[in-house]
């Protein structure tokens, strides 16, 4: 049950929680099953054909999933899933 | 090249000459290096403050906006006396009151394709403390293209990044972000808010990482990104490594010139709040009093979060938070004539997308919001 820290955009599609408990052995279980647990939450994460969107970067623990094995990527409870948000802010 | 402290910056600068890594040799450098500051903002008071005070020994700013009252909840370097005056100059004259020795440039100009790579080759580090995807993407881009670090801090409401970017040595933006999201996806400060000491705590922190690059000490931030959140006061660090198909940085680059970044990002270089959705589906508050006084139906829908309604509501509008819209469009009626509205208009321009795509055609959006309601129909109401 690998926890997925939510980024503060995106905390209001999912009850205002930091992480969420999801279940899944592999980067896109995790991913699948925190949309069916947050359905408003996929546009966001997903293209129309279940591939993810390209600016959504994904990091197990300190690495970006794309130098592991994508959404392949195994998981175990021990690991954290962080989804880490383009923001442009500067406090204009 | 030598350079001697007089006597008066000896004293000024004790306390770095104190501390080994720095000492005088240190204080040298500083003296005689340069920093660009894009942004003198949130981000970018913080930075000119602490450089300025470092004893850098020019500063430049890049800014075209003014001093707005709002902006004195975070941008602590300008003050009450600066309101209504280009944000550069006000910043000039406080970094020049803190340290009268240091050379300040200013540039009120918006940094756009055509200046920057002559504003920023002049300058051995750059700093990014823009506000908006555009600006940040040109600044990478024009660090790549001219081989100098770029101290990369962002913020949203609680949340803060910290990165160097130096494609010489690891990753550039546009390996971790190769796209923008999607315009209006991401919520700007001006519409989502911020901490005001958010920008204070990320801005020190690239202030931080600018000083150690010059000085050359110490680890600096490149190939990771700090990402920080006040409200759990966490800092963690994630690993970013060269992304071999970077389209800037990678080995076989498409983007060899800079480019037109207000395209490539969907949305204006600047985060200015007064949202419109084009002159065919914008009615002005003026025009909205005049049909409402007229005796016409009119269905407001008000997309804004439950709190903004503590601050200002109009009567009788129906609250959809633009969050919950695609989910709640059931709860109108395509035949009723509709009007959206937020706090300046940005908000509802998406909504208006939203209810467009469902097949919505009577719908219009409050150009400015409920602020440009409160400024042209009913002063009564705060602006916010």
């Amino acid at each position: 049950m690998p926890n997925i820290r939510i980024p503060t955009p995106l905390r209001v599609y999912v009850g205002g929680q930091s992480e969420v408990s999801t279940q899944g052995s592999t980067v896109e279980e995790a991913l699948v099953d925190l949309v069916r647990q947050y359905p408003s939450l996929r546009p966001h994460l997903f293209n129309g054909d279940a591939s993810l969107r390209p600016f959504v970067n994904l990091f197990v623990n300190e690495e970006n999933i794309r130098e592991l094995q994508g959404l392949n990527t195994p998981i175990t409870e021990s690991d954290r899933l962080m989804i880490i948000p383009s923001i442009a802010g500067g406090g204009s | 090249m030598s350079y001697d402290l007089s006597h008066e910056e000896i004293l000024r600068y004790s306390r770095h000459l104190l501390i080994p890594e720095v000492g005088l040799e240190g204080q040298r450098k500083l003296l005689q290096s340069s920093v660009l500051v894009i942004g003198t903002g949130g981000l970018g008071s913080p930075v000119a403050l602490y450089l300025a005070a470092a004893g850098v020994g020019r500063i430049g700013l890049v800014d075209y906006d003014v001093v707005d009252f709002s902006n004195l909840q975070r941008q602590v370097i300008h003050g009450m006396e600066g309101l209504g005056e280009l944000k550069v100059e006000s910043a000039r004259r406080r970094m020049l009151d803190l340290n009268p020795d240091i050379q300040v440039d200013v540039y009120n100009e918006p940094f756009t394709s055509d200046n920057a790579m002559r504003i920023a080759a002049e300058y051995d580090v750059i700093i990014d403390g823009t506000d908006n995807f555009p600006t940040r993407y040109l600044t990478n881009d024009v660090c790549v293209f001219l081989g100098k670090p770029n101290v990369y801090g962002s913020i949203f409401r609680f949340d803060g990044q910290v990165s160097v970017f130096d494609a010489r040595r690891g990753p550039c933006y546009r390996c971790l972000f190769p796209e923008p999201p999607p315009p209006g996806l991401v919520p700007s400060c001006a519409e989502g808010g911020v901490l005001g000491v958010l920008p204070g705590t990320i801005g020190t922190l690239q202030a931080t990482e600018a000083l150690k690059l010059l000085l050359g000490i110490g680890e600096p931030l490149i190939g990771r990104l700090l990402l920080y959140n006040a409200l759990d006061m966490s800092f963690e660090f994630v690993r970013l490594r060269k992304n071999p198909k970077c389209k800037i940085c990678g080995p076989e680059p498409e983007v060899t010139d800079l480019i037109d970044y207000e395209a490539f990002c969907g949305v204006p270089g600047h985060d200015h709040e007064e949202g419109s959705a084009g002159v065919d589906w914008d009615i002005t508050a003026s025009e909205l009093a005049q049909r409402l006084q007229a005796g016409n139906h009119i269905r407001l829908v008000d997309v804004r979060e439950p709190h903004e309604l503590e601050i200002s509501r109009l009567p009788g509008a129906t609250l959809i938070p633009l969050g919950q819209m695609a989910a709640r469009l059931s709860e109108l009626d395509s035949a009723e004539e509709i009007v959206l509205f937020c706090k300046a208009g940005t908000r509802s321009a998406r909504a208006l997308e939203l209810l467009l795509s469902a097949g919505f055609r009577k719908v219009k959006n409050l150009k400015g919001g409920i602020n440009a309601w409160a400024r042209e129909v009913d002063p009564s109401l705060p602006i916010y």
